[in-house]
């Protein structure tokens, strides 16, 4: 069952996919694991069952991506959900369940490439039906096409709300209000970053026209207060905030809706180098926790490279450039390498202005009501949260064992930035003090059923019984 | 000079509190220094199963009163740690197993363990979950579980309330003998009392090493994993005649999967990694028991470090040559038995008697060690 590698990519997004192809064409033996079907990541993601698809940049950009790798001589895994990764006396071992059940390949080199999860700021209301993610609904529109609802708010911040308010308008859905957090200035400082990169102010530009042209309202320096209805959103309040998000004194407003679209930018998806116990820090600019790399993109862990959204938020350009320059690398083209990591400083001004925009505000955490729940998974308040702190919980470790807090599914994935943020303010730390939830297996909720594969009760290797 | 206290007791784990907590209840004024938080190894990261099918023979006795001591938890501990009491089995599925579980179910039972043997039908009987294959199963009424991860949290209200001074977040560097007691070092000055209580779980052979004290403690690192919550599909806990598989559902619906799979770490790293084909091993074990586990997905997995002596007997006792020093660990299955041995110490330095016989060390040490500290 065991194949063996020089590389194995994890994730096959513009960052996975790019240094995959690049490595392998360069000679190297590659393999790359996506759980997703086609390649493409987030923001290429490809079009499935039936859907024909956008036809927009984007699914451009992504069918030339996934036509340089299937032409490329990497073995693809897709479809293959990794759920372990541990380091060997030789490098790493990636296990795998896909559609022929478990599989486990081996190579010296790992590249974690697993991009970004959506940041949730919990407000009243926001487990209701019909309330979905800002990220998730840009999967849905460029996967499968759906609109999620009649009429919609979109609201939170960064540049995916003009993505999706303009794909909502594109698709002839009522957008009955874009919602900003960030006031208008924010964007206004950010103008000579964004107009760096003339193409993708070009676009950014198309689809602010979009919702404009539709005579959508936008609402900057507003967040949301919260949302009724109960059973399925009816009704989404909104009112002013301050610069970091904070709600501020100002009149309510209310909009009928049957579908709330927010989030709050992005956090790094760095399970894998958590759980290998690479090195990492805190960089709020860059989504959260990030593993610390040096300049060929390596950990702190020999063979371990992080590239992408997961080693710290800088979209979709500087990703595709990152793989592209580890990928030379990789095959000891190091000219190569130098020439690509050039590029990125180019793009660096930009993608720290929309990262910035994505950033968690620190404010607006703080501002979580006391009764509110933060950890949908064990139903766990912001009260309960303060409360545990208080009884002596001290470390983000701790204060699962007190709470239940990130003890289910998701094990964190969607709490962890706001409640790591709670702690520490409770406890006038630090969040590089209070530290991340320690990383363990699975990547992935993974059933059972699937993880056992078949067997026959023989094989099991039970070891030697335990004294008497 | 810092205050001296009557006890110092390093180690926070389930030893060290119950130990900390009798002490202090029995009248002395005690410190409990814990290098992090309390029970956030061993004894917050186990599985929690309160069983006498996986104890030792020679702990059956005590294992007896403890389970009895968890099941009045609200009352002496005073906090719930979620103990419910149940029936466990412990299956044979094999012939090779069969034979295991009547030897070792036999030998449990001369040691006073209540374990029937019963058939396959009369074990689907007491569990509907059952699969096939089960040819015999050991009964035992008294058995159940806790949630191990409550257990910190249930100590620091206990400990607070019983006023012992805990230090937490404070790593002992080591101990020195003093005019009228120990000194025990930490990098925020030293923690003096007159007597001294190493419960340091896998870390009591390097703390006896600071005394002097050469005591082997091999270090296992337990894999274990737990489901996300799902509906019933089971009623008791489960075993295997070998002791590999501990498995029961929680009244939230979340199953713990253990057993005592062995994964990567050691004393410095702590449980740093699972063996994927162990966590497999063991999952194919607990589906092959009951298999609606299957319909589940696995949410978690972990590793903790269990301390065992030479002869896997507890390391529970007076440290010989050094008057007023005691060491508290190394018991197998200690989350079960681990209390009510610790409130046999608490006893013994209260000046009570103990109502059993503790484990002292000298079977362990060399001839003549400690004596020369
Ligand atoms: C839901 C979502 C939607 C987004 N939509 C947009 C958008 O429309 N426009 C935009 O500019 N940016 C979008 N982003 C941000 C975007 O992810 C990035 O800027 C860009 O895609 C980063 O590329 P990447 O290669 O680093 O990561 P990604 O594109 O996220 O690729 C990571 C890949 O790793 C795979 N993966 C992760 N973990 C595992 C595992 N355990 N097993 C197997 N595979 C795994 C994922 O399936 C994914 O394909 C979105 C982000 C999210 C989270
Ligand atoms: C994964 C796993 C599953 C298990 N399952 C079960 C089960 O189901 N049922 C059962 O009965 N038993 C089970 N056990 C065994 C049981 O958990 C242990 O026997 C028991 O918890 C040991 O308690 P302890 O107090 O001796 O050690 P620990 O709980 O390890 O406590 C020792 C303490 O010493 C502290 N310490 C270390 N160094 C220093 C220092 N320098 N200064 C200060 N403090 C220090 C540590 O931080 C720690 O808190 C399991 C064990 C593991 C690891």
């Amino acid at each position: 069952m065991m194949a063996a590698f020089d590389v194995i990519v994890l994730g096959a997004g513009p960052a996975g996919a790019t240094c995959a192809a690049t490595a392998a064409e360069a000679g190297r033996r590659v393999a790359v694991i996506d759980e997703q079907p086609r390649a493409g990541g987030q923001v290429w993601r490809a079009p499935m069952g039936g859907f024909p698809g956008k036809g927009d940049a984007d699914q451009a950009s992504g069918d030339t991506l996934r036509r340089r790798l299937a032409a490329s001589p990497a073995t693809r895994r897709l479809g293959h959900r990794v759920w372990s990764v541990v380091r060997t006396d030789t490098g790493y071992r990636v296990d795998t369940l896909g559609p022929d059940g478990p599989t486990a390949l081996e190579a010296p080199f790992l590249v974690v490439a697993t991009g970004a999860h959506e940041r949730v700021v919990p407000f009243p209301g926001w487990t209701t039906p019909g309330v979905i993610g800002l990220a998730a609904a840009t999967v849905l529109l460029k996967s499968h096409g759906v609109v999620p609802g009649r009429r919609l708010v979109v609201a939170g911040c960064g540049p995916l709300l003009a993505v999706v308010a303009a794909g909502l308008v594109k698709a002839g859905t009522e957008v009955a209000a874009v919602v900003d957090i960030a006031p208008r200035s924010a964007w206004l400082t950010r103008l000579p970053a964004i107009l760096g990169q003339p193409r993708l102010a070009a676009r950014g530009l198309a689809w602010g026209f979009a919702v404009a042209k539709a005579g959508v309202p936008v609402l900057s320096g507003h967040g949301v207060r919260r949302v009724e209805g109960g059973e399925a959103v009816t009704r989404v309040v909104i009112g002013p905030v301050d610069a970091d998000g904070a709600p501020t004194e100002g009149p309510e407003q209310i909009i009928e809706a049957d579908g709330l679209i927010i989030g709050h930018g992005l956090t790094t998806a760095c399970e894998v180098t958590r759980l290998l116990r690479a090195e990492h820090r805190f960089d709020r600019l860059r989504g959260g926790w990030i593993p610390v790399v040096d300049g060929a993109f390596q950990t702190s862990l020999p063979g371990l490279h992080a590239i992408g959204d997961g080693a710290g938020i800088r979209g979709q350009a500087m990703a595709s450039l990152a793989g592209e320059a580890l990928g030379w690398h990789l095959a000891g083209r190091m000219a190569e390498a130098e020439a690509t990591r050039a590029n990125m400083a180019a793009a660096t001004p930009f993608s720290d202005a929309m990262a910035g925009l994505m950033a968690q505000r620190p404010a607006q955490v703080r501002a979580i009501a006391a009764d509110t729940v933060v950890c949908r998974c064990e139903d766990v308040t912001r009260a309960e949260i303060d409360s545990a702190v208080d009884a002596g919980a001290t470390q983000i470790d701790q204060l699962k064992h007190f709470t239940r807090c990130g003890m289910g599914p998701c094990q964190g994935r969607s709490c962890a930035d706001t409640v790591q943020e709670l702690m520490a303010a409770r406890l006038r730390m630090s969040r590089q003090e209070v530290g991340q939830w320690t990383g363990r297996p699975p990547l992935r909720p993974v059933p059972l059923g699937e993880v056992i594969g078949a067997f026959s009760y023989d094989d099991i290797p039970i070891p030697t019984p335990a004294p008497l | 000079m810092s205050a001296r206290h009557d006890l110092v007791v390093v180690g926070g784990g389930i030893h060290g509190c119950t130990v900390a907590l009798m002490a202090a209840r029995g009248g002395l004024k005690v410190a409990l220094v814990e290098r992090g938080a309390l029970c956030r190894e061993a004894s917050g990261v186990n599985a929690g199963t309160l069983t006498l099918q996986m104890t030792r023979v020679a702990l059956i006795p005590y294992a007896l009163r403890a389970h009895a001591m968890w099941a009045d938890a609200p009352n002496w501990l005073g906090h719930d740690v979620g103990v419910v009491v149940c029936d466990g089995l412990s299956l044979a599925f094999t012939e090779r197993e069969e034979e295991l579980l009547s030897y070792r179910a036999g030998k449990r039972r001369e040691a006073g363990a209540p374990i029937e043997l019963i058939g396959a039908n009369a074990a689907r009987e007491v569990e509907p979950g059952l699969g096939d294959g089960v040819r015999l199963a050991g009964h035992c009424k008294v058995d159940g579980y806790a949630n191990a991860y409550l257990t910190g949290l249930a100590f620091h209200r206990a400990l607070t309330d019983a006023g012992v001074t805990l230090m937490e977040h404070r790593a002992a560097t080591g101990i020195e003998r003093e005019e009228g007691g120990f000194a025990v070092q930490t990098a925020q000055g030293p923690v003096r009392g007159k007597r001294l209580v190493i419960a340091g779980g896998v870390w009591i052979e390097p703390m006896m090493a600071w005394l002097g004290v050469p005591l082997p403690i091999k270090v296992l690192v337990n894999q274990l994993a737990v489901t996300e919550r799902q509906r019933p599909v089971m009623r008791t806990v489960i075993g295997i005649a070998s002791g590999l598989l501990s498995l029961k559902q929680y009244p939230h619906g979340t199953t713990v999967i253990g057993g005592g799979w062995q994964g990567v770490g050691d004393r410095e790293r702590g449980g740093v990694a699972l063996m994927p084909e162990r966590l497999i091993g063991n999952v194919r074990l607990a589906c092959h028991a009951i298999p609606a586990l299957k319909e589940a997905r696995l949410a978690r997995a972990w590793a903790g470090l269990e301390a065992e002596t030479a002869d896997a007997l507890p390391a529970v006792g007076p440290i010989p040559g050094i008057p007023d020093a005691y060491v508290c660990g190394s018991v197998h299955s200690g989350y079960t038995s681990g209390p009510y041995l610790a409130r046999l110490l608490a006893d013994l330095i209260l000046e009570r008697e103990p109502a059993l016989p503790l484990f002292p060390i000298d079977r362990l040490l060399p001839p003549q060690a400690g004596r020369a500290a």
